[in-house]
């Protein structure tokens, strides 16, 4: 995802003088292209996601759009009130881009878990939250992030993540992207690493091989009124998403609801509490917080 | 039509007085502590376009210390922003003219409250300005007690490593912060020093005499050689109105009618 990222960005970088990446000290074999071809909007803000975040609103005031980059929880938790006030605010275009979404760093502990992540964003009703499930859904996101001013927080995976979307469709935020056709009227609904683990649902049990399996990879605060009628549309709906179940994903479709009567046909896969703390890979973890 | 800084500096009191009391609002006396230093930035040292707020060759003026906004709303009614009118809706429900800094106000170009954001927000902006080769100023003022603020020093590094040479801090070191003095809360001594650890190009002034503060800026505003100005204000908190000078009480207090007649006079009278 993050290869998919940073191609993209320095393709949209050719053609836009008004792109900047600022990283936090983070980037290693990632970033060196990027620096290399435009050594003028490529920053080194160190390690001060503080400062960080708020001169990339500066930046975005003086109509740059800045992506500030870093890893799991440094350039969100770390800077939240200089993304609610200095960007969300004053509405100016920073993408707060994060690698390490989920439990992608599991073996690092705690402090690289991110997630609580998207809970804490997707406070900000300025935001986009983008958190697409595979390479080919990061490219589509992109698309969308250049292509829309404004605040955004774009959760990233690690690299290497398989694909499961077959072609580049548009992006509408709020609106479900469909991976695998329903059979049965049940589909996973997933976002961000979610989509990888409905994948397994799916293939590894009987149970769910009829399921279909959608995307949300734009959303937020302010998509929630385009909710109802997607879920108007099946009889069983299962988030899934590699977040706790706590102000994540699954929390914010059940906010979104207007017919009470939807809550029944809802169910909520997401990790429990019981994996905070725990350390070591991915699916260790995975198994862990309930959701393998 | 106001003739001078000092003329300029004495409406910005009287008013920043009468709003707060209008409003029963808190943090006059920090206002009036840095009342001067905006009043020489605006009456003829910064390029503004009050007509047209985001002409592109404005200077930037950036108020980090977002409570004492009184000052900062007035100074911009008095230089024709907006109707001075308005200022009458200072706190009132509904109103632009809240009580912290407001960006919904024609003049005013960031938001803040929350202390330590205006700093690195102007430091960002003067790294714009660089990139686009463009030579506006860009003028952020920080109160001596924000200084606790961690993300000032990150901002600070990233300026100076970057040869921001187009910044101005301003320090308003009235002594006074929440609770106590300054020395008493965290001593900031010796600041100076520290600044020009940071790689800054630092002057002291009497934070209320126009020509010091004048001759300062247009240092820091003719200033190429690679780093940051810094302008620490020797300043008082309350100044200009007797029995608010150096007192905590009125980071807080309101003054009652009779007070507002007594600071106005001493104002008049000055």
């Amino acid at each position: 995802m993050r290869n998919t990222f940073i191609k993209k960005l320095i393709a949209a970088a050719e053609i836009n003088s008004k792109i900047i990446l600022m990283v936090g000290d983070l980037g290693y074999s990632v970033i060196e292209e990027f620096q290399e071809k435009f050594p003028d909007r490529f920053y080194n803000a160190g390690i001060s996601e503080q400062n960080m975040a708020s001169m990339a609103a500066g930046l975005a005031f003086e109509g740059f759009h800045v992506f500030i980059y870093s890893i799991a929880n440094f350039p969100t938790f770390r800077c939240a009130e200089q993304l609610r006030n200095d960007v969300g605010y004053h509405q100016l275009s920073v993408t707060v881009v994060t690698v390490g979404g989920g439990l992608s760093y599991g073996n690092l502990g705690y402090s690289h878990h991110a997630v609580q992540d998207l809970g804490l964003m997707r406070l900000f009703p300025e935001f986009d939250i983008v958190s697409p499930g595979d390479p080919i859904e990061t490219e589509m996101c992109m698309d969308y992030i250049l292509n829309n001013k404004g605040p955004s927080y774009l959760r990233l995976k690690k690299a290497g993540e398989p694909n499961y979307h077959t072609h580049v469709k548009n992006i509408v935020p709020g609106i479900w992207s469909e991976v695998n056709e329903s059979k049965n009227n049940k589909i996973f609904l997933t976002t961000s690493g979610g989509l990888h683990l409905a994948q397994l649902l799916k293939n590894g049990s009987s149970a769910y091989s009829d399921y279909g399996v959608y995307t949300c990879p734009v959303w937020g605060a302010k998509f929630k009124h385009l909710q109802q009628h997607q879920i108007d549309r099946f009889g069983e709906i299962i988030t899934v998403e590699d977040h706790l179940l706590d102000c994540g994903f699954g929390s914010w479709v059940r906010e979104s609801i207007t017919v009470q009567e939807s809550h029944l046909k809802i169910k909520n896969k997401a990790l429990s509490q019981d994996v905070i703390g725990k350390v070591g890979s991915e699916e260790y973890l995975l198994k862990i917080g309930g959701l393998l | 039509m106001i003739k001078s800084s000092i003329e300029l500096a004495k409406n910005i009191r009287k008013h920043s007085l009468e709003m707060v009391v209008r409003s029963r609002a808190s943090h006059i006396a920090s206002a009036l502590s840095m009342t001067d230093i905006l009043a020489v930035l605006y009456f003829d040292l910064m390029n503004v376009f009050p007509n047209d707020t985001k002409n592109e060759n404005r200077d930037i003026f950036i108020l980090s210390k977002g409570h004492a906004c009184v000052a900062l709303y007035a100074t911009l009614g008095l230089k024709g922003f907006f109707d001075l009118n308005d200022l009458k809706t200072y706190g009132l429900d509904g109103s632009n003219f809240m009580n912290h800094i407001s960006h919904k106000v024609p003049g005013v170009e960031f938001s803040t409250g929350s202390l330590g954001h205006g700093l690195p927000f102007a430091t960002g902006i003067a790294l714009g300005k660089k990139i686009k080769k463009h030579h506006n100023k860009i003028f952020v003022l920080v109160g001596d007690g924000e200084l606790d603020e961690g993300s000032n020093w990150e901002a600070l590094l990233f300026a100076s490593h970057h040869q921001l040479d187009n910044l101005t801090i301003v320090v308003d070191y009235n002594n006074l912060q929440s609770l106590t003095t300054v020395k008493d809360t965290l001593n900031l001594e010796p600041l100076s020093n520290k600044f020009e650890a940071f790689g800054c190009n630092v002057r002291q002034v009497n934070g209320h005499n126009h020509l010091e503060l004048k001759n300062a800026f247009i240092e820091s505003i003719n200033n190429t050689n690679g780093k940051p100005s810094v302008i620490i204000a020797n300043t008082i908190k309350g100044k200009g109105v007797s029995y608010m000078e150096n007192k905590v009480k009125w980071h807080y207090s309101t003054p009652n009618q009779d007070e507002l007649i007594q600071a106005l006079n001493e104002i008049d009278n000055a």
